[in-house]
């Protein structure tokens, strides 16, 4: 399977936060056979573990987990009322198809009231919340046997190709980092690699860090770097928000970056001809490295992000070069870094 | 039934040649005759010289879509609506665009990036981009041209006890259309799928005038609102109750003895069937029931929940019923004339 078709397939696959196990399971079994050992922790995060000539501990987080909605009420004519897991624009869940995970699978679309019976004023307005319903075309009988409140919905999305080599799909936030940490994985077993390297595929970041923070107890790395998505330029977001696609991955500079680090980062892409950007974040809050960094005695971070339009949505767009080139970087370093600059991580 | 065949084929307003090459397909084997005039109007006619009222039923190919107006520097495209589309139905869908049906998306800024006053408003065609992965407008120009027409890129599936789709506005009376061409009716037939409905009723005029029919029969998709947060009164139809009849819209006031029949057929073979209950929107009946000295004209039609939306909803079993009912009164006029004065 090459890095487009995992892309595809982990994308696909459903797994809402707190509700990973299809994306999880799928990575798991994929980088067994080029890891030392993976495993699966309390929470759902998969550990992969690549043995390196020991200078050091690395952890490398992206987030398997994605934005869903929860089956809230069953109302009197079968209509499905719902909550959102984690943040959404309710204007891009208008019209769209979904998945009702109850005793059965049950294929719906979003409705909201129709613009016929709207005022003209209305109509003007994007909807609102309570005015959403999902229907599954079955009569209120039928739907209360299958759905219990409290059941994950998920967006239907078929991963589309795009020209060149760009995708759209959905919950590319974050799947396709975790694809950036598999080409890590392919190059670190062709080559001699200074650092010990943890590849977690961690949980439940969209609603608050979580998975992350265990997974950076458990794993006690002397240094993590998180990868998570980055806003992609775009009419309307201001130039210092949006990175170009196709450019490269972009290397975060703010108060969750370890100031070494970041200068490694920039100095083993240099070497190796990989292409990147720059951000100047002063709040990471939204990534694992936020609660990575600060596990048990603290940890030296830094946060690699991928270009990606129209985040939160379902048709999130990418360019394959870059999840290749943020690989590459991931690997680099990982062969590069050695024990003196781990062991002076604490002296800046 | 070739409900998904049809409902997948791309046949925006003018643009409507592969859903007329595969309604071409089905109905050669079951009609005399089969020819398009230069609007692109398919006809298919049957028992043209048998005795009897000659009988037009009509069905549109088009369906709303979106043409392609000017490729920014950036390399993502610009368009405008054909047909009637609410823009809140477009953000965070694939399209396929023109004849290689090149895939693009239409995103919008990340929440992350909106202010909280900029989530209530409406992302309408001038906020909106296709994005087709170009990295630049030379590389988009190589996949599309101004002119192109995007069609949502729906698939055709089974729903609970429904069916979605795009475009059952009007294929679900093609499809109807096309099985009705398999019958055997005592009249001359005239099968007639029409262009460039959705942008005014452009093409069933000019039909109407070529066939001149003695009655006529519109088969449509038609709004269903029986959907959360309406009450009853603003369900203008409702899914599985059967066909609806449209008595008065914005086109046309159906001919009260044509709507007549219909109820007494129905009734009489036990045949479900409603009236709709909103007044808007229009249907090939205004242009047709106007045509030459005039046609006593009415629309029947199966109802969809989120019609011009990329996700349609509708019940086979109206089509079914819908067929049988449109059967039945071709039968009943092929017995019993038309009594329309």
């Amino acid at each position: 399977m090459d890095l487009a078709e995992l892309l595809k397939s982990l994308s696909e696959a459903s797994g809402v936060s707190g509700y990973e196990t299809m994306p999880a399971d799928l990575i798991a079994e994929r980088w067994l056979p080029m890891a030392d050992e993976v495993r699966k922790d309390a929470l759902g995060n998969v550990i992969a573990f690549k043995k390196g000539k020991g200078h050091g501990k690395l952890l490398l987080a992206a987030h398997i987990d994605e934005i869903g909605l929860m089956v809230k009420k069953i109302d009197d004519n079968g209509f499905i009322r719902f909550a959102t897991v984690g943040g959404f624009d309710f204007r891009t869940l208008v019209a769209q198809e979904v998945t009702v995970h109850g005793r059965e699978k049950l294929r719906g679309v979003i409705g909201a009231k129709p613009p016929h019976l709207q005022s003209p004023s209305e109509q003007k307005k994007a909807y609102e919340k309570d005015e959403f319903y999902i229907d599954v075309g079955l009569k209120k009988e039928k739907v209360e046997e299958l759905v219990r409140v409290g059941d994950i919905i998920t967006i239907n999305r078929e991963v589309q190709k795009l020209s060149g080599n760009r995708y759209a799909g959905k919950s590319f936030d974050d799947r396709a980092c975790v694809v950036m940490l598999t080409a890590c994985l392919e190059r670190l077993t062709e080559v001699h690699h200074n650092l010990d390297v943890y590849l977690v595929a961690t949980v439940q970041e969209e609603v608050g860090t979580r998975g992350a923070a265990v997974s950076a107890y458990s794993v006690n790395p002397d240094l993590a770097i998180a990868v998570d998505v980055c806003h992609g330029e775009f009419p309307g977001v201001r130039a210092d928000r949006g990175f170009g696609l196709g450019k490269g991955p972009v290397i975060s500079m703010g108060p969750d970056t370890h100031p070494k680090i970041l200068e490694k980062l920039k100095e083993v892409a240099d070497e190796a001809k990989i292409p990147y950007q720059l951000e100047a974040s002063t709040s990471a809050r939204g990534t694992d490295a936020w609660s990575i960094q600060i596990a048990r005695n603290g940890v030296a971070c830094a946060l690699v992000s991928l270009p990606l339009r129209y985040m939160h949505t379902s048709v999130e767009t990418l360019d394959l070069a870059d999840i290749k080139e943020g690989g590459r970087l991931l690997a680099e370093f990982a062969l590069k870094a050695d024990r003196e600059f781990v062991e002076g991580l604490p002296c800046f | 039934m070739f409900l998904k065949e049809l409902s997948e084929a791309r046949g925006v307003s003018s643009r409507e040649h592969e859903v007329r090459d595969l309604i071409r397909e089905y109905i050669t084997p079951h009609v005399d005759e089969v020819f398009n005039d230069s609007l692109g109007n398919l006809y298919g006619v049957k028992g043209k010289d048998k005795p009897g009222p000659k009988v037009m039923l009509a069905a549109h190919m088009d369906e709303v879509g979106l043409m392609i107006t000017t490729i920014e520097k950036n390399g993502l495209l610009r368009f405008q609506p054909v047909g009637g589309i609410d823009p809140r139905v477009l953000v965070s869908k694939p399209v396929y665009i023109g004849k290689d049906k090149v895939v693009g998306v239409i995103g919008a800024k990340a929440i992350h990036l909106q202010r909280p006053e900029e989530r209530t408003q409406v992302l309408g065609f001038d906020d909106l981009y296709i994005d087709i992965g170009a990295v630049d407008d030379d590389s988009a120009k190589k996949l599309v041209k101004p002119g192109d027409v995007a069609t949502f890129a729906t698939s055709f599936g089974e729903m609970g006890d429904l069916v979605v789709g795009k475009a059952f506005d009007d294929r679900a009376g093609c499809t109807a259309l096309v099985e009705l061409t398999k019958l055997e009716f005592n009249c001359p037939v005239y099968f007639v799928f029409t262009v460039q409905e959705e942008v005014g009723l452009r093409g069933a005029g000019p039909a109407a005038y070529r066939v001149g029919p003695d009655v006529c029969l519109v088969l449509e998709g038609t709004t269903a609102s029986d959907v959360a947060g309406t009450d009853e009164e603003g369900y203008s139809t409702t899914v599985g109750a059967g066909p609806a009849v449209s008595v008065m819209d914005r086109s046309v006031i159906a001919h009260p003895k044509v709507v007549g029949r219909l109820f007494r057929l129905a009734e009489e073979h036990g045949v479900p069937i409603q009236n709709k209950r909103t007044i808007t929107g229009g249907t090939d009946a205004g242009a047709i029931s106007l045509s030459r000295e005039g046609v006593p004209t009415a629309p029947i039609a199966v109802p969809c929940r989120y019609i011009h939306s990329p996700v349609t909803v509708m019940s086979k079993s109206d089509l079914e019923h819908m067929i049988k009912l449109v059967e039945l009164f071709v039968h009943d006029i092929a017995d019993k004339g038309v009594d329309f004065e």
